[in-house]
């Protein structure tokens, strides 16, 4: 089978293994959500101020809120067919509008954190591996174990108390300076200089556990036959480590990077509220505080989304690194 | 690799041993001709786990990290079990001056935050709250964890497939995320959190299970407990349990520290029980005055970060005695 047909092929498989889980994603949460005390309706009300039992029948009706709970799901999955997330009454918007806006800021907060927990973590796995049982790995090997242990949040606040606080070299919270006229590659320095820390602290779990990963799939696959083979033929170390021994050792770590997305939007939850970065796990806190179902069904929905499509974008990844995955099925 | 090797095939010598031993001593107890194979069966299943065990808790109390993880953990330990005693009182009540900082009155050694709550007795009594959630957490997900997994494993066809897409599901929904919404839903109490955290963390032991038991379902010895005639239960319980629990006992202190750093992170975000104080909460109360004392924050991290790291070592340790075959590429 040639080499693109067979990833097409991948592609189909993970496409139609998609399907019913995300309808099982749908339901699961559509139902999770009824069984919360209290409704938007409440929750305006509330806010209102005063509200009679007539103004909160009109609320429940105008949203659908007072239909059977069959009906309101029937609605709900008929709406997603048309790609439309409903209506958030907390916010006065549609939910496709509001997550539209803070998802660029969270994909961007994901990319960099998992961009720097790749890089770091392989380079110094990599690193632990070439010194395996001597001074760099055991002192790599503490640090992983101490970034292994720490809350995100609280080296968060460590890293504002060092780099904010004490040295007032990098801001605190938010996302670009308010009110700059920063353009282009300047603008660019600007998001860069807030991205720094909250990527930071979502990095640090991730990259200790690349980093002992790397190390211990290097140890294995430099006993592979194919690797004496290849120093056996005079293959420059250099090239050895990277083109023979890394690339094989990628492959357990993509597969982990793939289960990590999850994890990464649950701790950029955290991390946004600390940084108050304006993204969707900040909007997803929000939203259980005020109770806005449809936001959250939105997130909860959307999230799980990205994690099928990161996860199906690394299937095809590995496809690509070992010709063997998807060849035997 | 070796090592290894040679214990695994003591074993099964000794296992030899043992179940041609007990043939000629009873002979009489039941009428049927192939009374030896139960026999020998109930003879292997007193004698060879216990001396198993042993070797494994030999490697485990020789490796340096876990002893001093080990030590860790009983300190904390220690510390939650002798917390009334050492302050009886409430630790969410005001006792001294506010901004008292560490080392300035001896009486409170670690000084009071902005409300004069004591910060030593805070940290003391966190610790039973984070150990309770974090240990109970555990055993909620290693339950619900065990028996999906087990029973998908071991029945296959039908119930496999519905219950591998139900882990699917739940793998595939953030966990912190479901984590906010299953505790917001509930309320914020210390049965609810821990239920949730529970509740969240199943799959992960589900799939772990669930790939032991499809691995040792064909395996003789199974089929041999089949062909005597044991029930499911008994086959499941005794025969491929006990061989599926080492990954599971690895797993299960990971899981412990995550359901503590989960809890941490709830608290902090102040989804926690309002009523008890826990190391997340006083880092989230003391974030707000960080640039003024930031000791406040320092020092329950501090706590949760000792725990922490006291369970990743011991399950390092227990990874290293448990699974031979790993520690090998580890060292």
């Amino acid at each position: 089978m040639s080499n693109s047909k067979r990833i097409l092929s991948q592609a189909r498989r993970v496409a139609i293994q998609a399907i019913p889980t995300v309808l099982g994603i749908v339901i699961l949460n559509f139902f999770l959500l009824q069984l919360a005390p209290g409704d938007a309706a409440d929750v305006l009300a509330a806010e209102a101020g005063s509200a009679t039992v007539e103004t909160m029948a009109e609320i429940r009706s105008r949203f659908g809120l007072d239909l059977p709970v069959l009906h309101q799901l029937m609605n709900y999955l008929g709406n997603l067919a048309q790609f439309s997330l409903g209506f958030s009454p907390r916010y006065g918007m549609p939910v496709a509008d509001l997550i539209g806006q803070r998802l660029p800021g969270t994909l961007a907060l994901m990319g960099a954190a998992l961009g720097i927990a790749i890089f770091v973590g392989v380079f110094l796995g990599s690193i632990m591996a070439l010194f395996s049982g001597k001074l760099p790995d055991r002192i790599i090997s503490i640090g992983s174990l101490i970034f292994y242990s720490v809350p995100g949040f609280w080296i968060g606040l460590m890293l504002i108390l060092t780099f904010s606080v004490k040295l007032g070299w990098l801001p605190s919270g938010g996302d670009s300076t308010i009110g700059s006229s920063l353009t282009g590659f300047a603008a660019f320095l600007d998001r860069l200089r807030y991205i720094v820390l909250p990527a930071l602290s979502l990095a640090l779990y991730f990259l200790a556990i690349y980093a002992r990963l790397t190390r211990a799939a290097m140890l294995e696959v430099k006993s592979q036959d194919y690797v004496r083979t290849a120093r056996a033929k005079g293959v420059s170390p250099i090239r050895l480590t990277t083109r023979h021994i890394l690339r094989n050792a990628l492959i357990p770590i993509t597969t982990m990077a793939g289960m990590h997305i999850g994890g990464l939007l649950g701790g950029a939850v955290v991390v946004e509220t600390v940084f108050s970065w304006p993204g969707l796990g900040r909007l997803a806190f929000e939203a259980v505080m005020a109770r806005d179902f449809s936001v959250l069904l939105g997130i909860l929905l959307l999230s799980s989304l990205v994690v099928i499509i990161v996860n199906a974008a690394v299937d095809l990844l590995q496809a690509w690194l070992d010709p063997r995955i998807g060849e035997s099925r | 690799m070796n090592s290894s090797h040679t214990t695994a095939v003591l074993n099964t010598a000794e296992l030899g041993a043992e179940e041609t031993n007990p043939k000629p001593k009873k002979p009489e107890e039941k009428a049927w001709p192939y009374i030896h194979a139960p026999d020998a069966l109930s003879a292997r299943s007193v004698s060879v786990p216990r001396r198993g065990l042993r070797r494994e808790l030999k490697i485990f109390l020789t490796n340096p990290n876990a002893i001093v993880g080990l030590l860790f953990l009983a300190t904390v330990i220690v510390t939650a079990l002798i917390a009334p005693l050492i302050y009886p009182g409430d630790p969410l009540e005001m006792v001294a001056r506010p901004f008292l900082w560490p080392g300035q009155n001896a009486a409170y050694p670690l000084g009071t935050d902005s409300m004069g709550r004591d910060v030593l007795a805070g940290i003391v009594h966190g610790a039973r709250i984070s150990l309770t959630v974090g240990v109970v957490a555990t055993l909620i997900g290693l339950t619900i964890g065990i028996a999906v997994g087990a029973f998908a494993g071991y029945f296959g066809g039908v119930i496999d497939d519905i219950l591998v897409k139900l882990i699917e599901i739940f793998q595939t929904l953030p966990n912190f995320v479901l984590l906010v919404v299953l505790v917001a839903i509930a309320q914020p109490s210390v049965t609810t959190v821990t239920s949730a955290i529970g509740i969240i963390t199943w799959p992960l032991v589900a799939r772990l299970t669930r790939a032991e038991f499809r691995a040792t379902r064909e395996k003789d010895y199974v089929l041999a407990a089949r062909s005597l005639g044991y029930g499911h239960a008994r086959i499941v319980f005794q025969e491929i349990l006990p061989n599926a629990l080492p990954p599971i006992i690895v797993t299960s202190s990971v899981m412990v520290a995550g359901a503590i750093l989960m809890e941490a992170a709830l608290s902090f975000m102040g989804l926690g029980d309002p009523n008890r104080v826990s190391w997340g909460s006083m880092i989230g109360s003391g974030r707000d005055v960080i640039r003024t004392a930031w000791y406040l924050t320092a020092l329950p991290g501090l706590a949760i970060v000792f725990t922490v790291i006291s369970l990743n070592l011991i399950s390092d340790g227990l990874n290293d005695a448990l699974n031979p075959r790993f520690s090998e590429e580890r060292r």
